[in-house]
């Protein structure tokens, strides 16, 4: 019996390989067994830059200055007395076992829980900007699209241009301007939207107003960009002999709309919700020190600013491996809902 | 016989001839004088380019265009606008518009001087790993993928935390994190155009490769690497302000514009009106370049060609 | 089936792409549209269908079909008109499906627009209707994507979404250039056996003189937005009367020949639509042009039985040694041609623009 059902077995193998849902298998293991280099070499470039950076972590303790002794004290307690490669090799290491180390600016606390905390703002945001940024974003686009040549085009093309060139953090100073100075200069000091801070502890879900500017800056830039992408899409989709056909057959307008424009052009608009992930964490870097929103982005700033080594490694490994899952999710979506696609 | 001709009794001056061929840059030019945005981009930057290098040339003689961006009054901080400063003063009594026309220097050799690195290090690159393949081209591919497993703006702030902040490590960083993309870009061009009739032809005519990249290659492929080094000067500047403003770019006393926003959004609630001009002179710069990228590809696109 | 009856006078925004047509079909008549490209072929039948695309529009003119205006239709009754009633056959079955739906699920489609079938005998036929126009292991290649598909599987497919609510007429535009020779064969063969066991009329786009001869019962020849000439194919064949006709024919594939070699024997393009020469369309290209041609516009007057042509000379007219003049004077053209394209492949050598 073994000989055969081993032989089926390897058939079962074979024949799952030659499918599409086994080529998808193959290739998302190929992908994840490259993350590993990849990683790597970003921790490697990081580990070196953070390094050669001037300064150390103990520059600028609570502001005062340290003395030789109480330095070195530290450095041999964290282990940064050792020569440089022997402290990437133990870190590496570490890493391998998922133990990223504790902070040197707040001393003692595990580089995995301060990472943590700060997903919880992050998170909060990002998610509250994608909800926006996804239905607005390629509601306009399309919209656009259909009226191409209208004033609705006009407006959204405009507004998307200057969407896609403006920096972020300048529309987070309008927007604070627009919603918080003026408000308080006209009422006399009596109103204005908060501008800084995380929600208070109670908030429901642990969101209030505050997160208001934050999410509305955040979400402009991914708006201007995914409904640009949608309306150029649309309209090259819309000029396509098989939307001809869909009009031929006598289908409805809304069938055709949505069964042959759309399930076309939202192709490219998915595969862009992977660079999303990238603008979006990116984003949060700057709208985080805007609105002092103690996140992960701001905590990268800060942490690059105090030299704290173990967290601004334990962070770069996060945002790596962010936008490559982010990646990978987006390429198997795009063979999911292309059937053209076929992956190597 | 609906049709009525106009003109039906003098027919001899109708040619029916196919109309002459105008030349590639000609008719880009033509298009792109069409795009209403695109000419008052190309002219805002016009402006711009022109108070650079005012500026610069008057600080090698110690003269200034509208007075010393450096120069502190600390017994009028915060100053509304006057005529002799015009856009007020800052928390340290500098002069404000003195300190955006300065400024505009800085965007302006952060925008060109980067996109000359990266013209340099991506074209080499990417040309050499089109037209040879090989292990350059895999090695460019394999770079690639470390590179895009990292957003650009976190990997630039910790170069520049590495090289200390300074204009030059901002150069540096900026260049190294965006000529990928260009190589990737001409890489793409050269491959596509290798196979092409007239390339096989001039190689099959005993053409050397570096006269062939020159003569055939380079002169194809430049409208997508033109449109490319356009969108990518407002990018660098965006990368200077935003590394500036969030403490991580240029050091405080430089009349940058991110380093005018970083001390103007400190004293917003003192007078919200010094974060504005640096944050106006930023989206009017980046949106001057977009619209002028936005006008180069639709005119340099040869599908738009009649 | 009642009689079907087209006719109508349109314009398409300033470039005049048909231009005062008249034409009718008749029911389970085949009939031939033949011209060069940009006479105003397609256009016709897109606005059969009213899918004339922006900025195009029908400024003039009227459709009737089953004695119903389909131009006053409102919209409801046009998408009930499309695909229902008049079908039609797109020129590049490479581009006229979609490519992220199946095959099958885009053929139930056509059909579940209309009420013809409910949704259950709609599914059913999908089957049948795929092995109707001869594809193989239907039942499997109905869940394939159009990309699985070989280009005359898919115009196959086309075919069978056009025939699927048992339409009156089914437009076929160019339904064979995009295939290669054999597969044309088949699609010819399809279409013919259709039009014998439906009844279906067919009225058949195409700038190809052999495929109208072996198929249609009637030809119209159009040029520059308008007829030139229309009768049965056996007395057209044989004795064309538009100087224009009898070029196209003269064009006919030869085994020595190619077509694209031979068409360019009739010198000169076709006239630019926004710019037409004064007098007869045709009369910048014509061999036998009199003075008459330059200023006046000739009308489609009936010179035979069931035959009208538009012209002021008409071939028959033309003396023998005229004709035979003409013919020589093609051959040298057509070396010209050749030399010609050899100039221009040259040029192209050393001055290609990027993605030319």
């Amino acid at each position: 019996m073994g000989a055969p059902s081993r032989g089926g077995a390897l058939l079962q193998v074979q024949r799952f390989l030659g499918s599409r849902g086994g080529h998808l298998a193959f290739y998302v293991f190929k992908r994840v067994l490259w993350l590993v280099p990849v990683l790597f070499f970003v921790i490697l470039v990081t580990f070196v830059l953070a390094h050669a950076a001037p300064g150390g972590p103990w520059d600028r303790n609570g502001g005062r200055e340290l003395s030789d002794a109480v330095r070195k004290a530290k450095d041999i307690k964290y282990g940064l007395d050792k020569p440089f490669w022997e402290q990437f090799v133990i870190y590496v290491g570490n890493v391998i076992h998922f133990d990223f180390g504790t902070s040197l600016q707040s001393e003692g606390i595990d580089v995995k829980d301060r990472i943590f905390t700060g997903w919880k703002y992050t998170a909060q945001i990002g998610l509250l900007a994608f909800l926006f940024i996804v239905p607005v974003g390629i509601g306009t686009g399309v919209i656009a699209a259909l009226r191409q040549n209208t004033w609705v085009d006009y407006v959204v093309l405009a507004l998307s241009t200057a969407g896609a060139a403006v920096p972020n953090f300048v529309v987070g100073f309008f927007l604070v301007i627009l919603l918080a100075i003026i408000p308080y200069k006209f009422t006399g000091g009596n109103f204005a939207l908060p501008v800084s801070g995380p929600p208070a502890d109670d908030a429901w879900f642990g969101i209030d107003i505050h997160y208001l500017m934050p999410v509305l800056t955040l979400a402009f830039l991914p708006i201007a960009y995914i409904g640009r992408l949608t309306r150029s899409s649309t309209l090259e989709t819309l000029r396509q002999d098989y939307v001809r056909t869909a009009w031929a057959k006598g289908l409805p307008e809304r069938k055709v709309v949505i069964g042959h424009v759309l399930k076309n052009s939202l192709i490219p608009v998915v595969t862009a919700l992977g660079p999303l992930f990238a603008i979006l964490v990116t984003g949060s870097v700057v709208v985080e020190s805007v609105f002092q929103i103690p996140g992960v982005g701001k905590m990268f700033i800060d942490s690059i600013g105090a030299r704290d080594y173990p967290v601004i490694l334990g962070l770069v490994i996060q945002f790596a491996l962010i936008v490559a899952i982010a990646n990978l999710i987006v390429d198997i979506l795009y063979v999911v809902i292309d059937p053209r696609i076929r992956l190597e | 016989m609906a049709v009525a001709v106009a003109g039906a009794g003098a027919p001899a001056a109708i040619d029916w001839e196919v109309p002459e061929q105008v030349g590639l840059w000609s008719d880009a030019w033509r298009r792109f004088r069409r795009n209403k945005v695109a000419v008052i981009g190309l002219c805002l930057v016009g402006i711009l380019v022109l108070d650079a290098i005012a500026s610069a040339l008057l600080s090698t003689t110690g003269h200034y265009l509208w007075a010393d961006p450096f120069k502190q009054d600390v017994n009028n901080i915060f100053a509304g606008s006057s005529a002799a400063h015009p856009f007020g003063q800052d928390e340290l009594g500098r002069d404000v518009f003195a300190r955006v026309l300065k400024g505009a220097e800085i965007s302006m050799q952060i925008g060109l001087l980067t996109q000359l690195i990266i013209l340099v290090i991506g074209g080499l690159v990417g040309l050499t790993a089109g037209y040879f393949g090989g292990w350059v081209d895999n090695l460019l591919m394999r770079f690639t993928d470390v590179m895009y497993a990292f957003p650009d703006l976190l990997f630039i702030i910790v170069v520049v935390a590495a090289m200390g902040r300074s204009l030059l490590s901002i150069f540096v960083a900026i260049s190294v994190v965006n000529w990928v993309n260009l190589a990737r870009l001409i890489r793409g061009q050269v491959l596509q155009l290798r196979e092409k009739e007239f390339v096989e032809g001039a190689r099959a005519s005993g053409s050397t490769p570096l006269k062939i990249i020159l003569k055939h290659l380079l002169p194809n492929s430049l409208g997508p690497i033109i449109v490319s080094l356009t969108f990518g000067i407002p990018q660098a500047i965006f990368l200077e302000a935003v590394l500036s403003y969030l403490g991580a770019g240029l050091p405080p006393p430089t009349p940058s514009w991110g380093v005018m926003t970083h001390d103007g959004y400190d004293a917003i609630s003192a007078d919200p009106v010094l974060v504005i001009f640096p944050a106006i002179a930023i989206a009017i710069t980046m949106l001057s370049f977009t619209f002028i990228g936005d006008g180069l590809r639709d005119a340099l696109d040869p599908r738009m060609r009649k | 089936m009642e009689d079907l009856h087209t006719q109508f006078f349109t314009s398409a925004g300033v470039v005049r792409a048909v231009d005062g047509v008249n034409l009718e079909v008749f029911p389970g008549e085949t009939v031939g549209i033949v011209g060069e490209s940009g006479c105003g072929k397609t256009m016709t039948a897109f606005s059969i269908l009213r899918l004339v695309p922006q900025p195009g529009r029908i400024t003039e003119g009227k459709i009737t079909f089953r004695d119903r205006d389909v131009l006053a239709m409102d919209e409801q009754e046009v998408r009930d008109f499309r695909g229902n009633e008049v079908s039609m056959i797109f020129q590049d079955p490479m581009t006229s499906m979609n490519p992220v739906t199946a095959v099958g699920a885009q053929i139930q489609e056509a059909m579940t627009a209309h009420s013809r079938f409910s949704f259950q005998e709609a599914k059913r036929r999908v089957v049948p209707l795929l092995k109707q126009v001869r594809i193989p292991e239907a039942e499997q290649r109905a869940g394939d994507y159009p990309h699985q598909f070989s280009g005359g599987m898919r115009q196959r497919s086309m075919i069978a979404m056009g025939l699927s609510n048992e339409p009156a007429m089914i437009i076929a535009d160019e339904p064979t250039t995009a295939l290669d020779v054999t597969v044309q064969a088949q699609v010819i063969q399809l279409l013919k056996a259709l039009n014998q066991e439906l009844g279906t009329a067919i009225m058949l786009i195409t700038h190809n003189m052999a495929l109208v001869a072996s198929i249609c019962s009637r030809v119209v020849v159009m040029y520059a937005g308008r007829v030139v000439e229309e009768g049965p194919v056996r007395q057209i064949f044989e004795s064309p009367q538009h100087p224009y006709t009898w070029s196209l024919l003269r064009s006919v594939p030869r085994v020595d020949f190619e077509i694209a070699e031979r068409l360019v024997s009739i010198k000169g393009l076709p006239p630019d639509l926004t710019r037409m020469p004064p007098g007869c369309k045709f009369h910048p290209r014509c061999r036998f042009k009199v003075d008459r041609c330059e200023t006046e516009e000739p009308s489609l007057d009936s010179v035979g039985p069931s035959q009208r042509a538009r012209c002021w000379v008409l071939m028959r007219n033309v003396p023998e040694a005229e004709r035979e003049e003409a013919k020589a004077e093609s051959a040298v053209s057509k070396d010209a041609a050749n030399v010609l394209k050899e100039v221009a492949s040259e040029v192209g050598l050393t001055s290609a623009p990027p993605g030319a």
